[in-house]
C-alpha cells in the first residue's frame, strides 16, 4: 500500500511538464522496434501459423491437404489424449493446491525476522533455481528401483509392494510429478506471498490487538483478505505453468504416461503424418490457458474495483 | 512511508525482545518447522551428491546407503571424459545462456526505457503484447518454429535456433522488471544530463542504467537462469551436440541407449552448482526480481 502511494506521487509531480517535453518523435518507436520485431517473428507468427498447421493433414507433404477440424476430432477420440488430459488436470489441481497451502505456511513462517532467516530463504530458493529437467532426474534417482531412497522408504511403509516402484503406474507417475513440482515450485509461491505479507501495514495488527482480536481473528480478518491480490496473481502464474507441464512427464511418464504437452511433443516429432495432431493439442493447451487468464483477469479486476 | 517502516521495525524489535526474554513453545515450533523445510529443500541435492560419489556396486546396493562407504570422483571424471556429449553440451549451454542474456538485456533496456520514461501512441498495446508472450505455452510455437528454422531461416540445430527463441522467452520478464525500475527513477538527473548536452540514448546509457544497476543485474540473473534451465527449445530445435544444451545432454545418461546413474548424478551436480552459487550470493536480488511484478501490480 505504502509503496503504491509513493509511486503515484513521484510520477505525478515532476511528470507532466517533463513528459510533454519528452513526448513525440520517433525515438520510442525505434527503441521498441527490435523487441517488437522479434516477438512478431518468433512468437506471434508461429502462434498464428500453428492454427493453420493444425488444420492440415501432413504439412511436410508437397501439397498439404486442408482437413478443417479433423485433427482436433482425431485427437479427442484418441484414448492416449484423453488420458493425457485427465493426467494433466489432476496434476494441475493437486500441485497448485498443495503449493498454495505449503507456500502460505512457509511465507508465514519466514515473515517474522529470526536469526538464520536469510539462510532459510536461500535454501528454499535452491530447488526453484534448478532446471526442471535436472530436478526430474534427481528425483528419478530417488524414485528408482535399486537406487531409490524413496522407493525403499515407501516399501518399508508397505505403501509399495516389493519390486514395485512409483513410476510403474499412472497414479504413481502423477504422484511422483506432483511431489517433485511441489518441492520445486512451492518456494516461488512462498516468496510471492511473503512479499504480499510484508506490505500489510503493521498498524492494522496493532489496532486489532488493541481491540482485543485474537491471533486467529487477525489472521482470518486481516492477513487473508490482504493477501488476496498477490495470491490470485501467484495462482494465475502457477496454473498457466502447470497445464503446460512437460519436463516432469517427459522423464517420469516417458511415452507411457504423457501430459498434454508431452503428448503434443510425441505426436509432433514422432511421425510426419501425426505432426498436425500434436499442433492441435498444443492449441488446446493455449485455449485452456486463455480461459484461465480470462477468469482470473476478471476476478482481479473486480477486486481492484472494490478496493477503489 | 518512511514512518511506516520505522514503526514496523520498532514494533518488530520490541516483539523480538519479548521473544528473546522467555523461551516459548511458539519459537521452538518455528525452529522445528524451519529445520523441516530446509531439510526437504536440500535432501534431493544431498541424495544426488552422495549418489555421484558412490561406486557402481554401492549405487545399486539395497537397502540404499545414506552415507557413501567409499568416496570416489570417478563419475565426474567419466562424465567429462567417457561421454562424448556432456562437455560439448555444457559448453553450448554456457555460450547460449551468456549471449541470450546480453542481447535480451540490451533489447530489454531500450524497450523498457521507451515504456517507462517516454510517452508514445500505442504504449498500452506494446505492454499488452509483451505481457501476453508470457502466457504463450511454448509447446504451441515449437512446431511452427521447427518448420520455420528448417525451411525458411535454415538455423535449425545452430546456436541461433536456441538464442533467438530464448530471447523472446526472457524479454517479457526483463522488460516488465526494468520498466518499473526506470519509471521509479526521479527525472532530475536525466534532465541535468540532457541540459549538459547528452542525447537521450547517452543519458540512458550513462545515467539511468548505472543508477538502476541493481535492477539491471537482477534482470540479468533471472534471464540467465531461465535460459540455462530451458529444455523444450533445446529438445525440439536442435538435433546434435553441435548445438544441444546441457539440459538435453543430461538426459542421455538416462536413456534407452545408456543408463549410468552415477554419471547422471555427477552431471546433475555440475549443472546445478553455478545455480546454487548464484542463489546463495544473490538471493536478495533474485527475490526482489521474482516478486517485483506481483506486488507492485
Amino acid at each position: 500500500m505504502a509503496v503504491k502511494e509513493a509511486k503515484v506521487e513521484k510520477s505525478a509531480s515532476p511528470g507532466l511538464m517533463d513528459r510533454i517535453r519528452m513526448n513525440g518523435g520517433f525515438l520510442p518507436y525505434i527503441l521498441i522496434l527490435p523487441t517488437l520485431l522479434l516477438i512478431l517473428v518468433i512468437a506471434v507468427y508461429p502462434m498464428l501459423d500453428s492454427i493453420r498447421l493444425s488444420m492440415l493433414h501432413n504439412p511436410f507433404a508437397a501439397r498439404p491437404k486442408f482437413v478443417g477440424l479433423q485433427n482436433y476430432i482425431t485427437v479427442f477420440q484418441d484414448p492416449v489424449f484423453r488420458q493425457a488430459m485427465g493426467t494433466t488436470m489432476i496434476y494441475t489441481v493437486l500441485s497448485v493446491a498443495l503449493e498454495s497451502i505449503f507456500g502460505l505456511l512457509i511465507a508465514l513462517l519466514i515473515n517474522k525476522s529470526f536469526p538464520g532467516r536469510g539462510l532459510v530463504r536461500a535454501a528454499i530458493l535452491v530447488p526453484w533455481a534448478f532446471p526442471t529437467i535436472v530436478s526430474a532426474q534427481m528425483w528419478f534417482l530417488m524414485y528408482g528401483d535399486q537406487t531409490g531412497i524413496l522407493t525403499y522408504i515407501l516399501r518399508s511403509l508397505h505403501l509399495l509392494a516389493e519390486g514395485d516402484t512409483l513410476l510403474n503406474s499412472v497414479p504413481g507417475v502423477i504422484t511422483a510429478s506432483v511431489i517433485t513440482d511441489v518441492w520445486k515450485t512451492t518456494p516461488f509461491m512462498a516468496l510471492l506471498l511473503l512479499a504480499g505479507l510484508q506490505v500489510i501495514p503493521a498498524d492494522l495488527y496493532e489496532a486489532a490487538s488493541v481491540d482485543g482480536a485474537t491471533r486467529w481473528q487477525q489472521f482470518t480478518r486481516i492477513t487473508l483478505p490482504m493477501l488476496k491480490n498477490p495470491f490470485l496473481i501467484a495462482l494465475l502464474f502457477r496454473l498457466l505453468d502447470a497445464i503446460r507441464v512437460f519436463d516432469l512427464f517427459y522423464v517420469f511418464g516417458k511415452q507411457m504416461v504423457p501430459s498434454l504437452a508431452s503428448f503434443a511433443n510425441i505426436r509432433m516429432f514422432g511421425s510426419n503424418t501425426e505432426f498436425s495432431q500434436g499442433v492441435a493439442t498444443s492449441i488446446l493447451i493455449f485455449i485452456i490457458g486463455i480461459i484461465i487468464s480470462i477468469i482470473f483477469g476478471s476476478m482481479l479486476r473486480s477486486m481492484l474495483k472494490e478496493q477503489g | 512511508m518512511a514512518q511506516d517502516v520505522v514503526k514496523k521495525r520498532a514494533s518488530r524489535a520490541a516483539k523480538d525482545q519479548e521473544n528473546g526474554k522467555q523461551w516459548s513453545w511458539a519459537a521452538f515450533g518455528r525452529y522445528i518447522a524451519v529445520i523441516v523445510v530446509v531439510f526437504i529443500a536440500l535432501a534431493p541435492l544431498y541424495w544426488t551428491f552422495i549418489t555421484s560419489v558412490k561406486d557402481g556396486t554401492e549405487i545399486n546396493a539395497y537397502p540404499p546407503t545414506l552415507f557413501p562407504h567409499h568416496w570416489n570422483f570417478n563419475n565426474y571424471i567419466d562424465a567429462f571424459t567417457k561421454s562424448d556429449f556432456f562437455l560439448p553440451t555444457l559448453r553450448n549451454s554456457v555460450i547460449i545462456a551468456v549471449v541470450t542474456t546480453v542481447v535480451s538485456l540490451l533489447f530489454g533496456i531500450l524497450c523498457a526505457y521507451a515504456l517507462g520514461r517516454t510517452k508514445f501512441y500505442g504504449k498500452g498495446a506494446m505492454l499488452a503484447i509483451v505481457l501476453s508472450v508470457n502466457m504463450f505455452p511454448f509447446i504451441a510455437i515449437v512446431g511452427p518454429l521447427y518448420i520455420l528454422f528448417t525451411n525458411g531461416l535454415y538455423i535449425y540445430n545452430t546456436y541461433a535456433a536456441l538464442i533467438v527463441p530464448n530471447i523472446v522467452a526472457t524479454l517479457p520478464l526483463t522488460i516488465w522488471f526494468l520498466t518499473s525500475f526506470f519509471r521509479d527513477l526521479p527525472s532530475d538527473l536525466e534532465e541535468a544530463a540532457r541540459i549538459d548536452g547528452a542525447s537521450r540514448l547517452q543519458a540512458l546509457w550513462h545515467v539511468i542504467v548505472p543508477l538502476t544497476a541493481p535492477g539491471v543485474f537482477a534482470a540479468a540473473i533471472l534471464s540467465f537462469i531461465a535460459v540455462w534451465n530451458d529444455f523444450l527449445f533445446g529438445l525440439t530445435l536442435t538435433s546434435s551436440t553441435a548445438a544441444q544444451p546441457v539440459t538435453v545432454g543430461i538426459t542421455f545418461f538416462n536413456s534407452e541407449h545408456q543408463t549410468s546413474y552415477g554419471m547422471l548424478a555427477a552431471a546433475a551436480i555440475v549443472v546445478t552448482i553455478p545455480l546454487v552459487i548464484l542463489v546463495l550470493f544473490l538471493q536478495r536480488r533474485i527475490v526482489s526480481g521474482l516478486t517485483a511484478g506481483a506486488v507492485k501490480g
